[in-house]
Parts: structure tokens; C-alpha cells; sequence
């Protein structure tokens, strides 16, 4: 495979997967600044500062208002992962990578960002606003179903993973790391409002707000939170099913090519320091450097395998 | 246009269909023109959802256009087919003995055929390609003949394009989307195979790669990248050849070879069917802003050690003044008579033509000699008097950049419309395919239809469709 086709899909699902957190992340500070409007403001503010995009929002507006702000997220040209932008990159490297895609999987590619397009041509009034992320989020679905029954399960498929993965990765942890103070172990705000807005929030953001019910069976407290998004293998967005993926999917290439590189290594540290590990150890190194220390060493195994895989030149 | 004569109508005839039409005129006239309107929406949706798309230039970078599809088939019997396909092979056969000759002992030029100032100011003649042959001498390996009829007997070659023809991937898509929304008409009517082109060509290239090649050679199709007009098409060729669609930045030269970055290191290509024009191949030798190509690429092809398809330097035959010479070029290296006619063509550098072309441009075609696509050409009989006036200025300005024809009076096939079926004018462009194997001429190939009525410009970037093509089995 051409080292750019791997660039090219590893690309194509990282933006795939940043349209849908960025979708995720909308639903969820839509649904606080419904119910608790006092929240409302600093809620946005800290969707904005999850998904990366403070600087350039600050640049463009001074408050974060509810319109605002989902314009932005959704729409905005200036703001390199809004949905609008990012899929088009995605259908960009699609077209890049066409001869690595199965018929199925580039048509629903295109199709994504034919819709959005048509969509999000105009900003979305409110009241159409839960219609649009329904949309959004079937869309993804419907790329991920077409990539799940249809590739082969090659070193194409592992490079798609990888994209998809490293992106989880990075998002959760930010998910997380913006909201690190609400989930420490501080017996004085337990089970207050503040806590409840701030959990809900978080576990909106991952699609997470049921599973977890069922999980922790109606029992909310921080450090089931964290532990749950962090370290609970069976959660598809936890910080430890995703390492987890990254690794198996490197290993497949390993045994692909025959050949192990520095990602490998990279791989297995960062996934060492997830597996196995108990919740309260990871308090006492300190939840913030933990999560920071993660999107850091996340971010540097994304640019080893674009070095070891020769996506550029 | 209106041309006093009514147009040769290839289905419709006043005594009823032609021969090859009559099965299809039965099966049209017992269809529900409703379900058929729903029909071409399905294939129009069909066609954007899948991407065959083409972008425009001069327009915005984001807009991608449909090439419109005509649900009408264009039928052509075999025996109509054999006389084509003679004439197309015969035509290729003696542009790429033209382009070894004036590359190597330029026979043709001392016999004073072709006037040896053609080809010296000739913007498309690559002095590097002077005493170099090709593997098994073959310049144009893809050729797409673009052929107008105006009678029952009367085919013309409008233009050779040896150069980079391209819409071989509408022929394909074309006949795939006629077999998936009227499966019935296959059943009934049996019409011959376009679909082994991809096969065709990938053998085709493998066996033009270097004497030297050992194994299967490598073949690998160069982009320019995906904002090129013909992008979906050059992916499409890659993917139903199953080899891969490169750029010049997956490029580089190593040991002597052209080799492709993969994610295991580089492999050798040994045949690289670029669609990359001659001035973007390579910065050390032609344009050196060019980002398309590959540094150093012609040396390796000079050595031998890759095959570019097709050569540099092809496009001298594309020529427009160049192809006033054909049947002599034709006669010249086969000494037989051009099987298919030229359109008279005059040469505006030749004074009294050019006196001609200026006394009669309301009803002439006037074309640049290096131009394609349908820019820069004026259509006398649709042109307003100031349009006609300001190119006579353009014309006096720089005759040798000018030759005209007379307007042909095109063939008409029908298109669905609202109204029923309505005559428009078409072309076609068939593929041959040449390697020193031999040549292979996909039966049919791209029947492009102006969907204006009366307009005889079919360029797609000029508004035009597509029709499927279909050759009929004996």
C-alpha cells in the first residue's frame, strides 16, 4: 500500500471520528443549557475548550451564547474541527484513498457529506437542532456499519482503526481532563448539583449516560465515573478499550509486514500505564497530569506511525 | 445551427426505425414514459452518490458536476463497427510510425509530406525525445479517435487525441448503469462487452513495460490529485486495474528506477500511465515550478528504465494543422488510402485559405491549432456578428494558430426529454488500446450528445452528455 493511501485513511476516520464527538459533545451542552439555563454559559465554554477550539472562538465572538457557540461547533469555517470542515477533509481523503474503499464505504462517505453540506448550509435553528445531530450521528453510523461489513480485514482496515482510535483516545481524555476538578475524590461535594451537572455532562459527551446506569446500578459517585471512562474495558470510548484496539490493530500490521516498529513500542507503554491499574493510584499521581501525560503520549504515537508507515515523504 | 438539410437521424428515419434501432424502438414504445423519467432521476442520483463527478475549471474549486447521462442508447450494427474499427486501427497504427519518424530519421519530412516547420514551431515536439524509441516503438498506447457521422456511410475523424484522451470511465460507468436500470434490453438484444477494457489495459501496459522488466511489471496510474477535472476517472482506471493511483510526491527516483513511497519502503514501477501533462512529468527537464511530476524522471526514462504512457512528445499529432495531414500521413507509412476521412480542414497559415476562412466565418468552425476541449473556438453559424468580429481581429492576428472546417451537419440520436424522445446531435469517441502487442479497439466507446437542441457542441465542459454506446453482435 502506497504510504500516503495509509495517511490518507488514518486521516479519513480521525475527522470521521472528530464530526461525531464534536456532534456528541453539541447534544450534550444543548441538553445542560436546556435544563439548567444558569449553567448554560460556562457549560458552552467548556465544550469549547473540549473540542480545542477556545482560541479561534474567542478570536471571532465575547460570549459564549448558546447559538453561538452550536454555529460554531457545526458550521464554521474558521474552526478546523466544526462538523462542516472536518467532514469534508474526510470525503477529501476519501477520494484520496477511493482505490482502498470498498464501493459501500466511500458511498457512504460521500453521501455523509452531501448531506451536511445540504444541511448545514445555513445555521440551524434551534428547534431543528436535535434533527441535525440525529442525523449526524446516524450518518457515522452508517460509515461505520459499511466499514465493519464490507473491508477486509487488512493492513487497510488496521489503518482506518488506528485513525479512529487515536482520535477516541485524544477526545476522551479531554473529555475528562476539562472536567478533571468535578470527578476528584472531595467528600464535600459529593452528590451536589454542581457534581451532578458536571457528571451528567461528562458522561453525555460519550454517549456513556446509560451504560453507565447499568453499570454502576444508580450508584453515581466521581470515582466510579472515572474509573469507569478510564479503565472499564467493556466502554467503547474508555481510555482502556481504546489503547487496547491501538495495540491490536498495530499488532496486525506487525504480523502483516513482519515487522515491529518504534509505534509498537510507543503502544504498549501507554497502554501499560492504562491496563490493570487501579483508579485510586491514578488519583494519587494526580488525575491532571495523568490525562495530560495521556493526550501527550497519544499524540506522539499518532506522529510515529506516520513516520514508521510513511505517510509522507 | 439549422442546416437547410435536415440531419442524418441514426434511430429515426421517415419509413420508421433503422435496422439496428427497431428492437430497442419496439421495447421503447411499449414503456411508461413516467416510470422512465424516474428512471433517469435514479441514475442522475446514482451517478452523484458514487462520485462520477468532474470538476470545471474557471469555476469554484468545490463544484462538481455531473456529465448528464441520456437513458437513449446510441446502437451501431458490427458491420457499421468493422469499418470503424478498421479505420481507427489503421489511423493509430500510422500515428505512432509518424511519431517515431520525426522523433528519429524524419522521412516524412524530407519527403516534404508534411512541412518540416509544422513540427519545428510546434509547441508539443520534445527535442528529448529526438533518437529515443519507445518499448516496441509505441508513443500513443491510449487513443481516443473522436469520430462524427453525417450520413449512412459517412464517418469523419473530427480529432485523434493521442495525447491524454479521456472518458473511457463514462463508456464503463455508462453501460453499467444501463444494465442495472433496464436489465431486460440485455436479455433481448445482444449487444458486445465493453466491460474487459480495465483487463485490456492492464495488459496492455504490462506488455509495453521495459525489455529489461523482470516478473510482472509494476504498473501504476499518476494524478495529478483529486482537484484535476478527470480525477474520478484516474482513480476509477486505477481501481478496476487494480494497481496504484499515484501522485509525484509518492514519487522518487531510486536507484536508477522510478519508485513509489508504500508503507514497507519503495517499490519499482516499471509502466506509468501518467495523466499528467508533458510540461508537469518532471521540473529537472520541462516546467520547473511543476509539483505534479518527478525530478528526474525522463533520465530514467531515457535509460530505459521505466515506461511513460503515453510518451512525451505524443501530442505533436494532436495537432490541429497536423491533422490536415493525416490521410497523406496515413498513405505516407501504410500506402494504403485512409480507411476514415478527415474533415476538410483549412489552414489559416496558408494565405488564401485564410482569405476564405474570413470571408465565410459565418459559416465555418475555426479552431486553435493546440486547442482541446472546446475553448477558443468559434461556431460561425451560432456566433453573434460582434463575437464573429472580434475573432477575425484574433485570426488576422496569428493565422498559423487557426484552422477551419466547414460545419458538418452531425448526426442526431434521440434523448428522453419531457416531451418524448427529441433528436440531438452526437459524437464518439472510441478507445484503442496499443501496445507492441498489437491494438485492441473496445467495441463502441463514448457517445457524447449536446443536449441543446440544435447545438452541435457536445464538450462536457461545454454542457454536453453522454449516451451508452452499443455495438450490436452479429
Amino acid at each position: 500500500m502506497l504510504g500516503k493511501t495509509a495517511g490518507g485513511l488514518y486521516w479519513m476516520f480521525r475527522f470521521l471520528e472528530r464530526a461525531e464527538n464534536t456532534a456528541r459533545l453539541i447534544e450534550a451542552g444543548f441538553r445542560i443549557a436546556l435544563t439548567r439555563s444558569t449553567d448554560a454559559q460556562s457549560e458552552w465554554k467548556s465544550v469549547i475548550v473540549t473540542s480545542a477550539a477556545q482560541m479561534a472562538y474567542e478570536a471571532k465572538h465575547d460570549s459564549y451564547d448558546s447559538a453561538q457557540v452550536t454555529d460554531f461547533l457545526l458550521r464554521a469555517p474558521d474552526n478546523p474541527s466544526s462538523v462542516l470542515t472536518v467532514t469534508k477533509l474526510a470525503r477529501d481523503n476519501a477520494r484520496l484513498v477511493r482505490t482502498a474503499l470498498t464501493t459501500e464505504v466511500w458511498s457512504a462517505v460521500n453521501e455523509t457529506w452531501m448531506l451536511f453540506h445540504e444541511l448545514l448550509k445555513e445555521p440551524v435553528p434551534e428547534t431543528d437542532l436535535p434533527e441535525v445531530l440525529t442525523a449526524i450521528r446516524q450518518q457515522s453510523a452508517l460509515v461505520r456499519g459499511a466499514l465493519h461489513g464490507t473491508m477486509l480485514r487488512n493492513d487497510i482496515y488496521d489503518f482506518c482503526r488506528l485513525g479512529t482510535f487515536i482520535e477516541r483516545t485524544d477526545n476522551t481524555a479531554r473529555i475528562i481532563d476539562v472536567k478533571y476538578h468535578s470527578l476528584l475524590p472531595s467528600p464535600s461535594h459529593v452528590g451536589s448539583r454542581i457534581d451532578n451537572v458536571q457528571w451528567e455532562t461528562i458522561l453525555r459527551s460519550v454517549s456513556a449516560h446509560r451504560s453507565f446506569r447499568w453499570v454502576a446500578e444508580g450508584e453515581f459517585a466521581a470515582a466510579s465515573i472515572a474509573s469507569f471512562l478510564i479503565l472499564d474495558g467493556r466502554m467503547p470510548r474508555s481510555l482502556s478499550f481504546c489503547t487496547g484496539q491501538i495495540v491490536e490493530n498495530l499488532g496486525h500490521l506487525a504480523d502483516d509486514y513482519g515487522d515491529r516498529t518504534d509505534a509498537h513500542k510507543m503502544a504498549d507503554t501507554l497502554r501499560a500505564r492504562i491496563k490493570g491499574r487501579d483508579i485510586s493510584a491514578i488519583f494519587d499521581e494526580g488525575l491532571h497530569e495523568f490525562l495530560s501525560s495521556i493526550q501527550r503520549d497519544t499524540n506522539a504515537l499518532g506522529a510515529q506511525i506516520e513516520q514508521d508507515y510513511r505517510f509522507i515523504g | 445551427m439549422t442546416s437547410a438539410k435536415q440531419p442524418f437521424d441514426e434511430m429515426l428515419t421517415p419509413d420508421g426505425a433503422r435496422g439496428p434501432y427497431r428492437g430497442y424502438e419496439r421495447w421503447f414504445a411499449q414503456q411508461d414514459t413516467t416510470r422512465l423519467a424516474r428512471k433517469s432521476d435514479e441514475a442522475e442520483a446514482f451517478f452523484r452518490r458514487t462520485g462520477i463527478t468532474f470538476n470545471v475549471y474557471g469555476q469554484d474549486a468545490a463544484e462538481e458536476r455531473l456529465i448528464p447521462f441520456d437513458l437513449v442508447p446510441r446502437i451501431l450494427s458490427s458491420r457499421e463497427w468493422t469499418k470503424l474499427h478498421k479505420g481507427i486501427e489503421q489511423r493509430v497504427r500510422s500515428i505512432n510510425a509518424f511519431l517515431y519518424d520525426i522523433y528519429n530519421r524524419q522521412e516524412i519530412l524530407r519527403a516534404r509530406v508534411v512541412p518540416r516547420d509544422l513540427i519545428a514551431n510546434n509547441d508539443a515536439f520534445l527535442p528529448q525525445m529526438i533518437d529515443f524509441c519507445p518499448p516496441g516503438g509505441v508513443y500513443t498506447h491510449i487513443v481516443g479517435t473522436d469520430i462524427v457521422r453525417t450520413g449512412e456511410d459517412e464517418f469523419f475523424v473530427l480529432e485523434d487525441n493521442a495525447r491524454t484522451p479521456s472518458g473511457v470511465s463514462y463508456m464503463l460507468e455508462n453501460r453499467e448503469t444501463m444494465l442495472q436500470m433496464f436489465p431486460e434490453l440485455f436479455s433481448k438484444t445482444r449487444v458486445q462487452r465493453v466491460s474487459d477494457y480495465p483487463k485490456s489495459l492492464r495488459r496492455s501496459l504490462e506488455a509495453s513495460a521495459p525489455p529489461g522488466c523482470e516478473g510482472r511489471p509494476c504498473v501504476a496510474v499518476l494524478t495529478p490529485g483529486i482537484h484535476n477535472s478527470a480525477y474520478y476517472e484516474h482513480s476509477f482506471l486505477a481501481d478496476q486495474m487494480g494497481v496504484e493511483l499515484v501522485e509525484g510526491h509518492d514519487l522518487r527516483v531510486v536507484d536508477g528506477h522510478i519508485a513509489m513511497r508504500t508503507t514497507r519502503g519503495y517499490k519499482v514501477i516499471d509502466v506509468l500511465y501518467r495523466r499528467v501533462d508533458d510540461d508537469f512529468l518532471d521540473p529537472l527537464t520541462f516546467n520547473p515550478v511543476s509539483m505534479l511530476g518527478v525530478p528526474g524522471i525522463m533520465d530514467v526514462y531515457r535509460a530505459g528504465n521505466i515506461t511513460i504512457t503515453n510518451a512525451p512528445g505524443t501530442g505533436v499529432s494532436d495537432d490541429k494543422a497536423i491533422y490536415s495531414y493525416m490521410p497523406d500521413i496515413v498513405q505516407f507509412y501504410t500506402g494504403e488510402k485512409a480507411i476514415l476521412k478527415n474533415v476538410e480542414t483549412h489552414r489559416c497559415s496558408d494565405p488564401q485559405s485564410l482569405k476564405y476562412v474570413l470571408d465565410n466565418l459565418a459559416d465555418l468552425v475555426v479552431k486553435e491549432v493546440h486547442g482541446s476541449g472546446g475553448y477558443g473556438m468559434l461556431v460561425g453559424p451560432t456566433a453573434s456578428k460582434a463575437e464573429i468580429a472580434a475573432f477575425a481581429e484574433k485570426l488576422k492576428k496569428r493565422p498559423g494558430n487557426y484552422i477551419a472546417q466547414p460545419t458538418l451537419s452531425l448526426s442526431t440520436v434521440p434523448i428522453f426529454t419531457d416531451a418524448g424522445l427529441s433528436p440531438r446531435h452526437v459524437d464518439l469517441r472510441p478507445f484503442a488500446l496499443v501496445s507492441p502487442n498489437g491494438v485492441e479497439i473496445t467495441p463502441g466507446g463514448l457517445t457524447r450528445v449536446a443536449l441543446t437542441e440544435g447545438s452541435l457542441v457536445v464538450n462536457s465542459s461545454q454542457g454536453g452528455g453522454t449516451k451508452d454506446t452499443w455495438v450490436l453482435e452479429d
